[in-house]
């Protein structure tokens, strides 16, 4: 990790520390602690991490967000700091600059297409859109007759059906129907729904590698605490090898995980093969692991991690959601197989040893 | 926080680009040949001495090490691209990949001297073969509960015992065993064992070979019979040899052999599903690639730790754990996803024989080397669990 990374993870270890304690968040059923740690991010210049300073943001490397997306997987922070920061790397794209405030992307989904009318206004449905409800803007990214295009839009110019995600985080219908779109632009060459799906992927799959880290980390220091049959219950081998598998899942996601980001971040372009295995690869990997990993996480806690009081579900259910969005890793497997198939048996290899 | 797993991203540097395009264009010129059959995937075990002395040639064994040995110090991440391309084209590294992984470099650490300029050199040229003495008839996983006794005579230690599951034992020069020479303390059970460098062609020793489940015979037992070993066999400290096994895990149990080993199973499953698979094969093959990656990507990056100097002993044991048990699933996977592959498929009688004796083999993936069990006590360790 480069200096200037170390310094934004600490930026961002130091606000959740200070502002996102799972065990604060967990008792504050008004959901105070939230604008607080907004401000606190936002005077940071986390959310617009992604966007250049000419555009009003912090002109962050993409390393560098990744980094601060990882620690937020950590915290399992439920504010919209990854969409915000998603969208503001969207609107980039098309050299549109972000508002202030809270943001979301759309579609969410592969399966779900907006497009661009030819009065220029915009029209489609996307489910389960992140923090649609608590977000300012939207960007979106649109068919048009052209190619694809880029579009920033007031969020209360939109129909929102709101919904809630296995961890009770908002996952929104965003319905436009000849939406005036507040900018918009073509998409650069050879940027498709394809790449934004990818991006969003690999952004899912560091926060449910590092929510998976926080799972191993409580599970252990529970096990050395709890007390069954006269002694820690780390001490039976059923739990400590039931431990040993969490923390190799954890260790695959994360591998997985960084090893995408890594690769978007030095990648010109998309369109790469080895793109495309890395960040498909890391969000199926991520995405089982987060069903292995939180199903150890539960054992290995009992009945208590099963409460609402206990600070578990807040990861656990967190990275079961979050598989759900950009592609769930069925969806990514089906690609993936499919390039693999076209490719042929014999590119196999060399594809995976490409790197 | 328990102490953080990092497994950074590792990129193979530029010249293991132009390295890889060697190995294969050796291999391919070896297929064509007839040394061995990369569809065969026996041709691992097939004994090739010849073929063994060609990697030494190309400066392929012993890569890591120092030039005066015979080495060529050339890195880890080099060494990684020539393993994993020879396995995966099932190449019959058996001669030379104990030595070259493991044997080599407990004698560049502890050897004397003397025995280094003799049998290094003799190693990278891909003349040796090694063994490794662990296992007994009554100390598997517990490797400490050891009995073959090395009893002190003149200018040497006599050795009284038997070895078991030793691999290549029948054909090996060398063995590198640990043998008790004093017994466990009451403070620490783990002392009172010695490695040494042991000479197979000798008398006083009896390989006998054991029949596996898959029809080969590529395991033995070793029976010692007042064997004799010179004072200056003798590696590393004396009633130490336990302090001197766990950096020899790192190297042991993070390497690409540790996931490919049923891989040929999976070119084929893509063979024989065709350009146009239906979404159920797309599904599982697009999983097993994900998984695969995955393993590939953690494996790499413990051979930058390994690179940097580091013993990442914990890392190696879940690239192990992960990679033992996935290899061990995949020819049933692949089964799995092969059910529909219609009758008269090119490949279909490959893939089925490649099935049948992956299947067999998949036992013995989570078991040697450190079974799956051990792995996980020694991940648990580093969890701070006991």
């Amino acid at each position: 990790m480069s200096e200037s990374e170390n310094i934004v993870v600490e930026t961002a270890e130091k606000i959740f520390s200070d502002l996102a304690d799972a065990q604060q968040i967990n008792r504050d059923t008004q959901g105070a602690w939230k604008a607080p740690l907004w401000q606190a991010l936002t005077d940071a210049g986390l959310p617009l991490s992604w966007v250049a300073e000419e555009f009003g943001g912090a002109g962050a490397s993409l390393a560098e967000g990744f980094s601060v997306l990882g620690v937020a997987g950590r915290f399992a922070i439920a504010v919209p700091l990854a969409e915000t920061m998603l969208a503001g790397w969207l609107l980039a794209q098309a050299k549109i600059a972000a508002p202030a405030g809270e943001m979301t992307v759309a579609p969410a989904s592969p399966k779900d297409r907006m497009i661009v009318n030819a009065d220029g206004t915009l029209s489609g449905r996307a489910r389960g859109v992140p923090f649609a409800t608590s977000a300012k803007h939207i960007a979106v990214l649109a068919s048009a007759a052209n190619g694809p295009a880029i579009a920033l839009l007031a969020a209360s110019a939109a129909r929102i059906e709101a919904g809630l995600n296995l961890g009770g985080d908002s996952s929104d219908v965003v319905t436009l129907d000849r939406t005036e779109p507040l900018a918009i632009n073509p998409a650069p060459q050879r940027f498709d729904q394809t790449a934004l799906m990818l991006m969003g992927g690999v952004v899912r799959s560091l926060q449910i590698a590092g929510a998976l880290e926080s799972m191993l980390a409580i599970s252990v220091r529970y096990s050395n605490e709890r007390v069954a049959f006269e002694k820690k219950i780390s001490r039976f081998q059923a739990v400590q090898h039931n431990l040993a598998k969490l923390a190799g899942e954890s260790a695959a996601a994360l591998a997985a995980a960084t090893s995408a980001a890594d690769t978007l971040a030095n990648a010109s372009s998309f369109n790469d093969e080895a793109v495309f295995l890395e960040a498909a690869a890391a969000k199926i990997r991520c995405s089982e692991a987060a069903e292995k990993g939180s199903g150890i996480a539960h054992q290995v806690h009992g009945a208590i991690g099963f409460t609402i009081e206990h600070i578990l579900h807040r990861y656990s259910l967190r990275a079961l959601a979050w598989r759900d969005d950009f592609g769930s890793e069925s969806h990514w497997a089906v690609e993936l197989g499919k390039r693999v198939a076209h490719r042929g048996a014999d590119e196999l290899w060399p594809l995976v040893a490409s790197r | 926080m328990t102490a953080a797993l990092r497994f950074d991203p590792i990129r193979l540097p530029p010249k293991c680009k132009e390295l890889r395009q060697e190995v294969r264009a050796f291999l391919a010129e070896e297929i064509a040949g007839g040394t061995f059959n990369p569809f065969k995937p026996k041709g691992e075990d097939i004994d090739a001495p010849a073929f063994s002395r060609k990697v030494g040639e190309r400066g392929w064994i012993g890569m890591t090490w120092p030039k005066k040995y015979g080495g060529h110090e050339r890195s880890f991440l080099e060494r990684y691209v020539v393993t994993e391309e020879m396995r995966v084209a099932n190449a019959p590294t058996r001669r030379f990949f104990v030595a070259d992984r493991q044997s080599g470099p407990v004698l560049l650490k502890y050897a004397p001297e003397h025995i280094k300029m003799d049998i290094l050199p003799r190693i990278c040229r891909g003349e040796l073969c090694f063994a490794i003495g662990m296992s007994e008839p009554n100390s598997g996983s517990d490797l400490f509960a050891a009995r073959t006794r090395a009893s002190k005579t003149d200018g040497g230690y006599l050795i009284n015992g038997t070895k078991i599951w030793t691999s290549s034992a029948h054909i090996a020069d060398y063995m590198i065993a640990i043998f008790r020479t004093s017994a466990p303390t009451k403070e620490n059970r783990r002392h009172g064992l010695t490695q040494f460098l042991v000479k197979m062609k000798q008398s006083g020793i009896k390989v006998n070979p054991i029949g596996q489940i898959t029809g080969q015979f590529e395991f033995n037992e070793v029976v010692f019979t007042d064997y004799f070993v010179p004072d200056d066999h003798l590696l590393g400290e004396i009633d130490g040899a336990w302090k001197q096994a766990t950096s020899e895990l790192a190297y042991e149990r993070s390497g690409p052999e540790r996931f490919l080993e049923t891989y040929y199973v999976l070119t084929e499953l893509v063979r024989a599903v065709g350009s146009q698979p239906d979404s159920r094969a797309a599904e599982g093959i697009g999983r097993l690639v994900a998984q695969l990656h995955t393993m590939r990507r953690m494996s790499v990056s413990v051979a930058g730790m390994l690179q940097a100097g580091k013993e990442p002993v914990v890392e190696a044991s879940i690239v192990k754990d992960i990679g033992t048990v996935w290899e061990q699933q995949l020819p049933h996977r692949v089964r799995d996803l092969a059910a529909f592959v219609e009758e008269g498929v090119g490949n279909r009688e490959t893939l089925e024989r490649q099935l049948a004796f992956a299947i067999k083999t998949a036992p013995k993936l989570t078991i040697q080397g450190g079974t799956t069990e051990v792995l996980r006590g020694i991940i648990a360790r580093g969890l701070g669990l006991r």
